[in-house]
């Protein structure tokens, strides 16, 4: 399948980028790795006017920590995310699933922002960010902005950033000791997009409850969501399978899904339930041991 | 038609074309170059079979434009063997009899270079979950992975100075 036609700009500094979009309001589109976009464009999902590609943008791909909290450049691919010797020190929540996305291949290419501003309601990031309380650095012509990832996905495919912004930073706070996360995934073939996904960020307290606690759901809404009623169930309390199994009840009755291919609702509103219990006891395991 | 003019150095060559945005990589190969070792399987990023190597790191080349590679190294299978001797991992899927058809054959061979260039001794986890995005409709994976184990074990013998003969 070949694309439709596109003009192709290849800018080599990021206000060069943004002019370019401020330029051609609407129709153009940032492309990074293109393991998102150009399937979407092969089949005349997305029909931009205007590719940016901002591949070879310099400053785009760093990680590293910065005031307590990782800072991932939107171009960063899900494979150097899941090398990267400070991710598996300290954030082994985001190495989880980095290391669980795609293939080898989509992971050498994909990149942590481009599947951000995509907002696949069935890909990884979104509720892993959610679950961390993450955020996005969006950038447009002379203005930067810090916007919450809980929130910023409104819909299939549909984010909370401008058409005139490039997505430009990931931002995750450092987690404490006696925390803990997990990424757990239903997929019916490796490498393919979730069925459900479930992602846990558990923070204990020295009494051993839980302090706080972070969910995020994949695939199971028009857009990844933050299962808050889950989260505040869980808040305060001790980690018992009781209680994991109220979360679960709580996240299922706040998901959304359609049925498809994978599965009629009823199964995927179980699968929530069974997901939210695994993660949150692995998340609960590892933050024990996190001591 | 507007066209960008692309310089890719590929298998060590350098090559140029005159190219419209969309043409696709696996398209630049086959098409421009007459590279025709790499193949169009599923053409969504599924199968691996059009999988090459973009500067080192494995791709799959009907997921990325031609102008995205501008000034960049592509190694594809034709560039593998050595003259007439093969490539050990197309040696080791020779005698493994890794392959029945050969179509997914290069995109699983250029991946399994990948996987030995990151991990000279892979477990058989490692090499299974090494070649997860590329798909064999035929043999299945247990030749391909022997090959890939077979090939590991070349390799590292050429690349591992030769032992010390031990005293006694």
């Amino acid at each position: 399948m070949i694309p439709p036609r596109f003009d192709y700009a290849r800018p080599a500094s990021l206000d060069e980028a943004l002019q370019l979009l401020a330029s051609r309001e609407g129709e153009a589109k940032v492309l990074a790795g293109g393991f998102s976009l150009l399937p979407l464009m092969k089949y005349r999902l997305a029909q931009p006017g205007l590719l940016v590609d901002i591949g070879r943008v310099a400053g785009l791909d760093a990680i590293e920590e910065v005031d307590g909290e990782l800072r991932i450049g939107a171009r960063a691919t899900h494979g150097a995310i899941a090398g990267h010797p400070l991710v598996a020190a300290r954030y082994p929540l985001i190495r989880e699933a980095a290391g669980g996305i795609g293939d080898p291949q989509i992971r050498n290419w994909g990149t942590i922002g481009g599947s951000c501003a995509h907002a696949d309601p069935a890909s990884d990031w979104p509720a892993v960010i959610q679950a961390l309380r993450g955020s996005f650095v969006c950038r447009s012509l002379g203005r930067e902005r810090v916007v919450a990832a809980r929130g910023f996905f409104l819909d299939v495919f549909t984010t909370g950033i401008e058409p005139t912004e490039v997505l430009t930073q990931v931002r995750v706070p450092r987690p404490g000791p006696r925390s803990g996360g997990a990424y757990v995934k239903l997929e019916r073939r490796t490498g393919d997009f979730a069925t459900v996904g479930v992602a846990a960020q558990v923070q204990l307290g020295a009494d051993g409850r839980i302090a706080e606690v972070g969910l995020g759901l994949t695939a199971v809404a028009d857009a990844p969501f933050a299962a808050g009623d889950a989260e505040d169930a869980l808040r305060g309390a001790l980690p018992t399978a009781e209680k994991f199994r109220e979360a679960g009840l709580a996240a299922a009755r706040q998901a959304r899904p359609t049925e498809d291919r994978h599965g009629p609702v009823d199964y995927k509103l179980t699968m929530v339930r069974v997901m939210t219990e695994r993660a949150l006891r692995l998340a609960t395991e590892r933050a024990q041991a996190n001591g | 038609m507007s066209t960008i003019h692309v310089s890719v150095t590929v298998n060590g060559e350098r090559r140029e074309a005159d190219v419209e945005p969309r043409l696709l990589l696996v398209h630049l190969l086959r098409d421009t170059f007459g590279l025709t070792g790499t193949h169009i399987g599923c053409d969504s990023s599924n199968c691996g079979a059009c999988t090459v190597h973009v500067d080192g790191m494995s791709a799959k080349s009907c997921t990325m434009l031609a102008v995205q590679v501008d000034g960049r190294e592509v190694r594809t299978i034709e560039g593998m063997a050595d003259g007439a001797a093969l490539h050990p991992l197309q040696q080791a899927f020779w005698d493994q009899h890794g392959l029945q058809c050969g179509f997914c054959t290069p995109g699983m061979i250029m991946q399994a270079a990948w996987l030995l260039e990151q991990n000279a001794a892979p477990s058989e986890g490692e090499i299974r979950e090494g070649i997860a995005g590329n798909l064999c409709r035929c043999t299945g994976y247990v030749n391909i992975v022997k090959a890939i184990q077979q090939a590991a074990d070349t390799l590292r013998a050429v690349d591992a100075p030769a032992e010390p003969a031990t005293a006694g």
